[in-house]
């Protein structure tokens, strides 16, 4: 769906892949001057291990087991999958709400940028593409600790890689869409309550079915409940059809978002 | 050489004070609801979502287990955020301290200044969490009135040595270092979750070196009205000094900022 | 202007590690006058500025302000002083009014006297309809015009303006120099730096030329001028065919030739007379402007080279 949406753009000469790797390339090149940029990208991916090991590891063995679907799962098995989808998820709002917005309102990066032939879409798609490759990287690692723990199969790890680079995709465009619509800072608070709120309702701690009713109805129509599902089904090698409907949901959001950001960007932009 | 500055005033400490809550007064609606929102929903999903699966942990059970762990690092955390960004930013985008230091306003004062604005705020969000807590019916002692005390303590301890850090810095980057090898390591393993016996060996004495740690087991004694691992004094004199040499770090990186 | 001076330096050496700053200046500064330090960038002025703010101390030398010793009485000599620095800071999160009320409170003024003294301070720099506005959306002028007002929200004996119009279009410019002119006529002591010759001329009874850490000169305005310079000066330009040798042929025409890179430069008593002169030797510029010798001019013949590149 995203692709036949860009790949229509392409086609009509809308789009100019070589002016989207421009706007990731700017981004590299404000990385790199950062201090030991090396660094403070490494420890981004220390973040979600230290909460596998202390939720997983470490209150897992106060938990013991969790009963999903029939089976008494190991509690760092049931809450590592769920950490890669939040990882994934905060890796892609990191870069397109906070970064992005500064970049927008502040530092008139885009405005600079889009003095030159660069549209608006591409701006969109430049920034998303960013906020893939950096995030994609974490997760990347993420799954090879995942796999060096025994909480999942390299074959199933190996499938769950293209489902987190989809949450990405779906959190990175909400993230951009959403920040078209801050008004400032003090919006922020909010936006990360939100954020924290999905973060602990998500099925992410314990078993959604254990939520009460209206929570759970609630909870399964946001998408970082999606995410984890998706995430966790192909973790824990057991899909099912319900994980076509999940991966639907976030591609929808995907595209939902990209068109509302490059719309709005339009507007804010180039008045 | 004598330097240009000497210990606080009063009236000064107070004006700096005074333009941290001005500052607030546009921002505390957003932020007292989340201050509000935060801890509810930490507890119910951890506490209660978790906790269903756990019995119980040192005889209570792993709601009421948490939440004196939780209500520190709330504190913990406000402290290390208010004094990242924001002391960052007032020495490199908005200059105030610059233009403090054309006053008869001293160093420390500055620093004294932001750290009571940080224990006011901290103090607010650690009075509505004590809140929703008690009707959680998650306090088993009275004892647990204190704990506002080892929050307050916990708040300072932590608040100026970051300040120091924030007037060290020439690149806001390095706040991500801060954050991912102190903030959230601490959080995860000074014994807020799960108890610091659980840690490997080897990694105990690092949960033991942050006030985090001394603080949630103080907190964990006074809800709990148990003893804490170590004795109270121990537990206090290791914040206070923590805290004393916090201080003396953050106003000499204040100095040697302003001399630059 | 017999009594002691408000700012007495001798020999004020600033040195940041091998580099000097300043290297051994003397200065006085007496009360209401307002007093200048020119130069261009680099010469050392902002640093002797922070010295006297009290806000960095000397390396070497004499230093007292307001009879005081900045060493010692850092804090009470700096509640009586008010600083505009080069660089707005402002508090942007803070009204217009509030930057001033917030700032007396750094000085201990009470809140009632606090809030009196912005209006009125405000009404001073003309932004009174401003007040309750953000810091923000004012224009750079506006914002200089409130640091003023800030810098006075002590009612202080000394005014510091470190480079006060740099950056600043040449209309909000010439609102400043009058609002600094009411000031000076109400006599508070000034005393600013700046790189613009017009700026000194304007606002300045007397003041010192630095260069590279030094003073290499020191009076009024006009008897710089008269003293390192000769009444006019007759500015030469060229198209793209400049003759060469114009030295030799201008050789004797005024007091003093001096070649720029983009103007020919003449010294002289009477500077048509001079004009008349480099026609009569055949040499045919594309434009001659005969004006006063300027600050700038001094400054030329002092250090050999132009104070804005």
């Amino acid at each position: 769906m995203v692709t036949t949406l860009i790949a229509a753009r392409l086609s009509a000469g809308a789009i100019a892949p070589g002016r989207v790797g421009a706007v990731i390339y700017r981004n590299i090149g404000a990385l790199r001057s950062g201090p030991a940029y090396w660094v403070v990208l490494l420890s981004g991916f220390f973040e979600p291990l230290l909460y596998l090991l202390s939720i997983g590891v470490g209150v897992g063995a106060l938990v013991g087991t969790i009963p999903l679907d029939g089976r008494a799962l190991p509690y760092a098995t049931f809450v590592a999958p769920a950490m890669l989808a939040v990882s994934a998820m905060s890796g892609a709002l990191s870069e397109t709400t906070f970064n992005f917005f500064f970049k927008m309102k502040y530092a008139k990066t885009f405005e600079a940028v889009l003095a030159t032939p660069v549209r608006p879409f591409e701006v969109a798609l430049g920034e998303l593409g960013w906020a893939m490759i950096r995030g994609s990287v974490y997760t990347l690692l993420f799954l090879l600790v995942m796999v060096g723990f025994g909480l999942t199969t390299p074959l199933w790890a190996l499938a769950a890689l293209p489902a987190t680079l989809l949450v990405g995709l779906a959190f990175g465009s909400l993230g951009m869409a959403v920040s078209t619509l801050l008004r400032g800072w003090q919006d922020f608070d909010l936006m990360t309550t939100a954020q924290f709120a999905l973060f602990l309702f998500s099925g992410t701690f314990s078993p959604v079915a254990e939520y009460p009713a209206v929570l759970r109805v609630v909870v399964q129509a946001t998408p970082l409940y999606q995410a984890v599902e998706l995430v966790r089904g192909l973790a824990l090698g057991a899909p099912s059809w319900g994980l076509l409907g999940h991966a639907a949901y976030l591609a929808a959001l995907t595209a939902a978002g990209l068109l509302f950001a490059a719309r709005r960007l339009e507007r804010l932009l180039l008045r | 050489m004598s330097t240009l500055t000497s210990p606080i005033t009063p009236r000064s400490t107070l004006a700096v004070l005074e333009r941290a809550l001005t500052l607030y007064r546009r921002l505390w609606r957003a932020s007292a609801f989340s201050s509000f929102l935060l801890p509810v929903m930490f507890l119910a999903s951890i506490g209660l979502g978790v906790g269903g699966h756990i019995g119980t942990v040192d005889g209570v059970e792993y709601l009421s287990w948490i939440v004196p762990g939780v209500l520190v690092s709330t504190a913990f955390q406000m402290a290390i955020g208010e004094c990242t960004y924001p002391v960052f930013g007032d020495f490199r985008w908005v200059r105030a301290y610059p233009a403090m230091s054309a006053t008869p306003v001293q160093v420390a004062d500055m620093v004294a200044g932001w750290l009571l604005y940080i224990l006011i705020r901290a103090l607010l969000a650690v009075l509505v969490f004590l809140g929703v807590t008690w009707l959680f019916g998650a306090l088993h002692s009275p004892w647990a009135l204190l704990t506002p005390l080892v929050c307050a303590l916990v708040t300072l301890a932590t608040a100026a040595p970051t300040m120091a850090f924030a007037a060290g810095i020439h690149h806001d980057g390095y706040f991500a270092l801060l954050f991912r090898f102190v903030l959230i390591p601490s959080t995860l393993f000074a014994g807020v979750f799960f108890p610091v016996d659980q840690l490997p060996a080897a990694a105990r004495p690092l949960a033991y070196l942050s006030p985090l740690w001394h603080g949630v087991e103080l907190s964990r004694a006074a809800t709990l009205g148990a003893a804490p691992p170590w004795p109270i004094a121990a537990h206090t004199a290791y914040l206070l000094a923590f805290t004393a040499a916090g201080v003396a770090w953050a106003v000499h990186a204040f100095r040697k900022r302003l001399q630059d | 202007m017999s009594e002691q001076p408000l700012i007495h330096a001798r020999g004020l050496v600033k040195r940041f590690g091998d580099f000097t700053a300043v290297d051994g200046i003397d200065v006085q500064v007496r009360a209401g006058e307002a007093f200048g330090f020119l130069g261009p960038n680099g010469a050392g002025k902002s640093s002797t500025m922070r010295m006297i703010g009290c806000v960095s101390l000397p390396t070497a030398g004499e230093l007292s302000i307001l009879g005081m010793d900045p060493a010692r009485d850092g804090t009470r000599i700096r509640a009586r002083l008010g600083v505009c620095p080069q660089l707005d800071n402002l508090d942007p999160d803070l009204s217009v009014r509030e930057n001033l009320t917030t700032y007396a409170r750094y000085f201990g003024i009470p809140r009632a006297e606090a809030r009196r003294r912005a209006d009125e301070l405000l009404e001073f720099v003309r932004l009174s309809d401003r007040a309750g506005s953000m810091v923000e959306p004012l224009s750079g002028g506006m914002k200089r015009r409130l640091t003023i007002a800030r810098a006075m929200v002590n009612d202080p004996d000394i005014v510091l303006l470190d480079e006060p119009t740099t950056g600043l279009d040449p209309q909000a410019r010439h609102l400043l120099w009058e609002r600094l002119f009411q000031l000076k006529r109400r006599g508070t002591t000034l005393v600013l730096t700046t790189h613009y010759m017009d700026e000194a001329e304007q606002l300045c009874d007397r003041l010192v030329v630095m260069d590279a850490g030094r003073i290499v000169a020191e009076g009024s305005p006009r008897s710089l001028i008269e003293t390192h310079c000769t009444p006019e000066v007759v500015e030469l330009r060229f198209g793209d065919d400049r003759p060469a040798d114009l030295a030799g042929k201008l050789e004797g025409v005024g007091e003093r030739v001096d070649q720029l890179a983009d103007r020919l430069l003449v010294y002289a008593a009477d500077g048509d007379a001079a004009a008349a002169e480099v026609h009569r030797r055949g040499v045919t510029p594309s434009s001659v402007l005969v004006r006063r010798a300027s600050l700038e001019d001094v400054f030329l013949q002092l250090t050999g080279r132009t104070l804005v590149d």
